[in-house]
């Protein structure tokens, strides 16, 4: 299908050139892997009058480790998190996630700040930056901004990111404590799809826990009900049949054509005993390897 | 604004005039004249239109004609130039493909796999193609095919 839609076309040398085009065209959209954009483009759901290629901007290619800081820059692709080494030492959970990102083709040119920009409810980065606690940058106009993870998804599509601001990447603190962790994504077939439901768990070495569900709702959902229940206790049957029952209080996921909320509710529960029990296996140093599906 | 790009086509310099809003998998089709990515969904879920990138696979129905400038592309007629590849021999060998529309896109997916990890296990194989649908094989003897050239 071709695109109807005539715009200009930049690829950007610099940083202050994608702020100044941001700021001069009314319409901008930036283009990094074009996994999404391209079929907005095609669709006519977007119909922007400039396209700013940034892939040649190399100081967005980074995967960087300093100072207890986790740096992925905004032209990473999910095929670089999942061969990097920095990720598989350091945040395993990243790679489980991105190698359950559609296919390798896609992955190939896709990129996490892309993923969290399209914004759609069943992105699979969502709830691991969420557990991350990840700050998202961002450079236009105003300057840089560095916006918490927890605020930077505001509905469906939508994000906190202004029309004239560019995401420069995202900062993830290493945690200060022993952790482990597990991403868990249900979908219709192994394979290329997106998730019914996913879902992200570290839990720590002082038996507290951070979990965040995506694809229930239009944003990622923090369980906070379901950690302050389990922080800190020993997840004895009771207490993890207890902490299922607080799923149906946390998440409101629909039906859509990709499942029932009846068949969400009952696999989030299901996906949750699976994988706070691997993440707490992983943390003893057993459990399943990374990137082994728990359901 | 049309501008005319340069890039590495299966080794050799092209140039050619396009438009930002041309697709790349519609250019390489209807102006360069190579068939072999194929438009099956048009929305980057089939791999019918994989093309290599810097080596890489990508889905040329996703990619802007334009972005390609000063890259090197590389199509199945590309990987084939010096005649077939064993992996290709292997896939005639174990007769996997019916119809052979996914066929370029699996045979770039798979020679992309192999070129990192010459010996992957079969679940390696699965993942690699995961992104490539085939309507009609079952897909098995398109695993066996790998399975028996690396074995
Ligand atoms: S035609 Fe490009 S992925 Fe299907
Ligand atoms: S052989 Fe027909 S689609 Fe694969």
């Amino acid at each position: 299908m071709a695109i109807e839609n005539q715009y200009e076309y930049v690829k950007a040398k610099n940083l202050d050139e994608v702020v100044g085009l941001l700021q001069r065209f009314k319409n901008a959209v930036i283009l990094s892997g074009g996994t999404d954009l391209v079929e907005l483009l095609k669709t006519g759901a977007v119909h922007p009058d400039v396209v700013i290629d940034i892939k040649g901007l190399d100081f967005l290619k980074d995967i960087r480790l300093g100072n207890n800081i986790l740096w992925i820059g905004a032209g990473v692709t999910f095929s670089e998190l999942i061969d990097s080494e920095i990720i598989n030492e350091h945040f395993p959970i990243i790679a489980e996630m991105s190698k359950t990102v559609a296919s390798v083709g896609i992955r190939n040119r896709a990129t996490m700040v892309g993923n969290i920009c399209s914004a759609v409810p069943c992105m699979d980065s969502g709830p691991v930056l969420s557990v991350y606690k990840a700050r998202i940058i961002t450079d236009g106009q105003i300057g840089e901004r560095q916006i918490p993870i927890e605020q930077w998804f505001v509905g469906n599509r939508k994000t906190a990111l202004f029309k004239n601001e560019i995401v420069k990447g995202i900062s993830i603190p290493v945690p200060d404590k022993k952790h482990s962790g597990c991403f868990v994504k249900l979908r219709r077939y192994s394979g290329e799809d997106l998730a019914q439901v996913n879902l992200a768990i570290l839990a720590f070495d002082d038996y507290s826990f951070r979990i965040t569900f995506g694809a229930v709702a239009p944003t990622p959902v923090r369980a906070m009900r379901i950690e302050r229940l389990i922080n800190r206790m020993k997840l004895v049957p009771e207490l993890m049949e207890k902490a299922q029952q607080l799923v149906e209080d946390d998440i409101a996921p629909i039906t859509d054509i990709r499942a029932t909320k009846e068949y969400r509710l009952h696999m989030a529960k299901v996906m949750l005993e699976r994988g706070l029990n691997a993440a707490l296996d992983r943390l003893n140093g057993g459990g399943p390897a990374y990137g082994k599906s728990v359901i | 604004m049309k501008k005319e790009i340069g890039f590495l086509l299966n080794g050799e310099r092209r140039t050619i005039e396009v438009s930002p809003s041309e697709i790349l998998l519609e250019v390489l089709r209807d102006r360069l004249g190579l068939n072999s990515p194929k438009c099956g969904c048009d929305r980057g879920d089939c791999g019918t239109c994989s093309v290599m990138i810097n080596g890489k696979t990508v889905r040329s129905c996703l990619v802007l004609a334009i972005e390609v400038e000063d890259q090197e592309v590389v199509t199945l007629e590309g990987i084939m130039q010096n005649g077939l590849t064993p992996l290709q021999e292997s896939f005639l060998k174990h007769n996997s493909f019916q119809c052979g529309f996914c066929a370029p896109g699996v045979i770039l997916s798979t020679t992309e796999l192999l070129a990192k990890n010459p010996h992957p296990n079969k679940e390696e194989i699965q993942e690699a193609i995961a992104g490539n649908l085939c309507r009609c094989t079952g897909y098995s003897p398109i695993i066996d095919a790998v399975v028996d050239l690396v074995k």
